[in-house]
């Protein structure tokens, strides 16, 4: 792990980096576009993964694309490594400054540039808060789907660098299935755009690739999302079972039965316990497990599906539904589920949250194994889920206070990161790879992938400077790490660029 | 039926060999698609054999199948569980396989309101240029380790790798369907389905053509039916056939030895100045026309409305059939086929002159 670096301690060297950027980038920017004192780098220091933590040269803050494409610029003659970031409230580590390297806030560029009702888009910034773009669609009938947990703070950007899903996306997709166009600025500093407002482009599907990249293949300044029209009604049916497997099943009845909800999440009774001590949500403190299902539309097909839904949460188990009979009880239903992470932050000094997906079936058996290996560690872990497409969010409950809490609680989420790689998911579902998971990408990829997703990397980046070290471990990382993915029993260590 | 066997290392070692003797790949599958794409080649590496379906779970919404298995036994395994490709993969023959389909990249009238081929693929399994197989994403709907390499492969007409193994979303068939027709012209009918799908309507395809307009609506029966009430128009029959008959050109308009292109351009645009025979698909993101324009101009009107231009059919298959890209656009593609063919084994040309 990162150790804090207390920036009175830096060496000589960092010091003289910092002063030639002062020197050199500073006159081509406004004063406060370059954040250089300590002082004043301190609060980047770190993202939503605070465990992590390390001070860059400086921090630009441009008003402008041109100005941002002058510190592009600027880096590439000079080889500086650029660290883009957003809101900073991603939770993988992914805007961790480099240590000899320019942190890039996108924070200025916030501006809601044009909202065509016609076509259904709205064209943005990369700063733009998640919520405002609904907020500015609401009047018009329309929103922008995904929505992260984090919406209220986090940024557009920071969306796309992750591909950011939410409690919505099994029916209305991720943050890929929502956007229609993205300029970048390329590693050089030129300006690309890839899609386009009609409905693909020509040649390779370039969006598809750059979404979700992790700000290593450019840096996004200018971005049109899909809008779509807001649903009429939803309402929510809160339903409890006696055992996880039972409410892990009533999902796959629902989806088999040619239902696909707005939304459907689970919580665990650690969760269930935690939240309902904090926001009183009404929830039945006795149940082995909760979902939460949103069925959104029309009234009359809202009726129809409800009852439908009841049936069959009835027959998968469910020893108690309520539906929610206004919107206040909606939210109130909601208010929990939402509160999760915070609820578990009052019962635990620290927490540690995971993002594996899994296959929904495996649900039972991870859930147990998770909880197996957490007595082993002494440690407590709260589970809300994703239940309709299978990503897991165990939350890993420590005291970084406790001698070897901190460290107990890592090797915990290794395991369930390997767990999930074991029951045939993956290591992220939403919150990206960025440093925290570097070592699990050595499990889940072999050493062939690895070398493929770094020749992607170079056909963007070719000299690496766009955020280094970040989502795709080297070659050399994994070998120290003993992460090693072996084939064939051999070992292969073929000469690589060290990102 | 045919046997579902794995050639995986019969194929692996195909392009062993081409890369020793120098010696490029075209990929073929069921040949449905041939007429697609630039004439190239003529070794190929068959696909067809590497078939079957590896996984189906209804419940998680979720299918595994080699490249070579029929699309149509793909779709047939699906309907039995009420399930479908919600992109409608026009087939363009009997004989297509789901890796043509997938490298293809091609999206039927469903495409504007479900989403494209891309949308759904979840995970891939290939062979690269350097003869390595190779596994993205997975057979989850929400996976963000490592680039999205399978979505890449989609529409990238085998150029990067051959397609072994395709992880697909599948999706509920909706309750009821049926289909609306109006008397509309052209620019009428672009306004009116780009406001109807800001409206909270089932709308599951629109086109024009003829001075008529086809809504196709689709959900459960209580919601196609309140919007049946509140649209009017005539109901269609054999409304099943007709949107068939247009997702794989059947239709008499598509019956001509002129030029068809594939224009797509940002759904709400009004009407190209273009003379020619046009069917409005996708709610106005496509514009299928047939014409004797020339080449340049039909690709500078698509370029100037926001979109890009695709000689589909009746074509020689020599010059460019996909909208040029510009040069930065152009570097980055060569970039990346060197990134997974850098001996330029497969499907050189298939889709660029020089790519």
């Amino acid at each position: 792990m990162t150790e804090s670096r207390q920036a009175t301690q830096q060496a000589p060297e960092i010091l003289a980096k910092r002063q030639k950027i002062v020197n050199e980038l500073g006159p081509q920017l406004p004063a406060e576009c370059l954040l250089h004192s300590l002082e004043d780098l301190a609060p980047y220091e770190c993202d939503g993964l605070s465990i992590y933590q390390s001070t860059p040269l400086a921090v630009a803050l441009p008003y402008t694309v041109e100005q941002a494409q002058k510190i592009v610029r600027y880096c590439y003659q000079q080889q500086i490594p650029i660290v883009p970031r957003g809101a900073g409230t991603g939770l993988s580590g992914g805007a961790l400054p480099h240590e000899e390297g320019i942190l890039l806030s996108l924070a200025r560029l916030n501006a809601i540039l044009e909202l065509d009702t016609q076509a259904r888009t709205c064209r943005v910034q990369p700063g733009v808060r998640n919520l405002a773009i609904s907020e500015a669609a609401r009047p018009h009938g329309l929103y922008y789907a995904p929505d992260p947990s984090s919406q209220i703070a986090c940024s557009i950007g920071g969306n796309i660098a992750e591909n950011a899903g939410g409690v919505h996306c099994l029916k209305y997709g991720l943050t890929v299935h929502n956007i229609f166009e993205v300029t970048i600025l390329t590693a050089e500093g030129e300006l690309l755009t890839l899609g386009s407002e009609a409905l693909d482009s020509a040649g390779y599907d370039l969006l598809a690739l750059f979404i979700g990249s992790e700000g290593l293949l450019g840096i996004v300044v200018d971005i049109v999302v899909k809008l779509l029209p807001t649903p009429h009604e939803a309402r929510v049916i809160l339903a409890a079972f006696h055992t996880v497997e039972e409410a892990g099943n009533a999902v796959g009845n629902i989806i088999a039965a040619g239902i696909i909800p707005g939304g459907i999440e689970m919580m665990d009774k650690l969760s269930i316990q935690a939240t309902e001590d904090f926001v009183h949500a009404g929830y039945p403190l006795d149940a082995a497990a909760i979902l939460l299902c949103e069925l959104d539309g029309i009234e009359t097909e809202i009726n129809e599906t409800t009852s439908r839904v009841n049936q069959i949460l009835l027959e998968s188990g469910a020893y108690q539904v309520r539906v929610s009979e206004n919107d206040q009880q909606r939210d109130l239903f909601w208010a929990g589920r939402k509160a999760a992470f915070p609820a578990v932050g009052r019962i635990s000094p620290d927490y540690y949250c995971m993002d594996g997906t899994i296959p929904r079936k495996e649900l039972a058996n991870v859930l147990t194994q998770i909880s197996e290996r957490a007595d082993f560690h002494g440690l407590r872990v709260a589970n809300v889920f994703h239940a309709g497409d299978g990503n897991l969010h165990p939350l890993i409950l420590f005291d970084a206070n406790k001698e070897g809490d901190l460290e107990r609680a890592h090797q915990l989420g290794n395991d369930i990161l390997e767990l999930s790689i074991a029951v045939g998911g993956t290591i992220t579902g939403e919150h990206g790879v960025g440093v925290e998971k570097l070592g699990g990408m050595c499990s889940q990829f072999n050493t062939e992938e690895l070398n493929q997703y770094h020749a992607i990397k170079s056909a963007f980046d070719e000299t690496g400077i766009l955020n280094p070290g970040k989502a795709v471990p080297t070659l050399h990382r994994c070998a120290e790490f003993g992460h090693m993915h072996v084939h064939n029993g051999e070992l292969p260590f073929p000469d690589l660029p060290r990102f | 039926m045919k046997q579902n066997k794995d050639i995986t290392e019969q194929m692996q070692a195909q392009i062993m060999d081409a890369i020793s003797s120098k010696q490029a790949l075209v990929i073929r599958g069921g040949r449905s698609k041939d007429f697609l794409g630039r004439k190239v080649g003529c070794t190929h590496l068959n696909t067809a054999a590497h078939r079957g379906v590896t996984k189906y779970e209804p419940g998680e919404l979720i299918l595994t199948a080699r490249s070579g298995t029929p699309l149509k036994e793909i779709k047939k395994l699906l309907a039995a569980q009420g399930q479908m490709l919600a992109f409608e993969p026009p087939a363009y023959g009997d004989s297509a396989t789901l890796g043509g389909t997938i490298a293809c990249g091609l999206s039927g009238p469903r495409r504007p309101y479900a989403g494209s081929a891309r949308d759904f693929v979840l995970g891939t399994k290939i062979i690269n240029g350097k003869g390595e197989i190779l596994q993205f994403g997975g057979e989850v709907m929400k996976n963000v380790a490592g680039y999205d390499v399978s979505r890449l492969m989609t529409g990238a007409y085998g150029t990067l790798g051959v397609l072994l193994e395709i992880s697909l979303k599948v999706m509920p068939c909706p309750e009821q369907e049926i289909t609306l027709v109006f008397e509309c012209n052209a620019g009428d009918a672009i306004k009116r389905v780009n406001q109807l799908a800001g409206q909270p309507v089932p709308l599951s395809a629109a086109c024009q053509f003829n001075n008529q307009l086809y809504l196709r609506l689709s959900g459960l029966s209580v919601s196609v039916e309140a919007a049946r009430q509140a649209l009017g128009g005539e109901t269609l029959n054999n409304a099943e056939t007709f949107w068939e008959q247009l997702k794989e050109q059947q239709l008499p308009i598509f019956n001509t030895d002129q030029h068809l292109w594939r224009l797509s351009v940002p759904p709400a645009r009004d009407p190209l100045p273009l003379s020619g025979n046009t069917i409005i698909d996708w709610g106005g993101g496509i514009r299928w026309l047939t014409t004797n324009e020339p080449v340049q101009q039909v690709r500078k009107i698509a370029l100037n409305a926001g979109g890009h231009a695709t000689l589909f059919r009746n074509h020689d298959g020599i010059g460019e059939v996909f909208h040029p890209l510009s040069p930065a656009l152009k570097r980055l593609h060569k970039n990346l086929k060197a990134a997974f063919d850098p001996e330029d084994i497969i499907n050189p040309g298939r889709m660029y002159l020089d790519l």
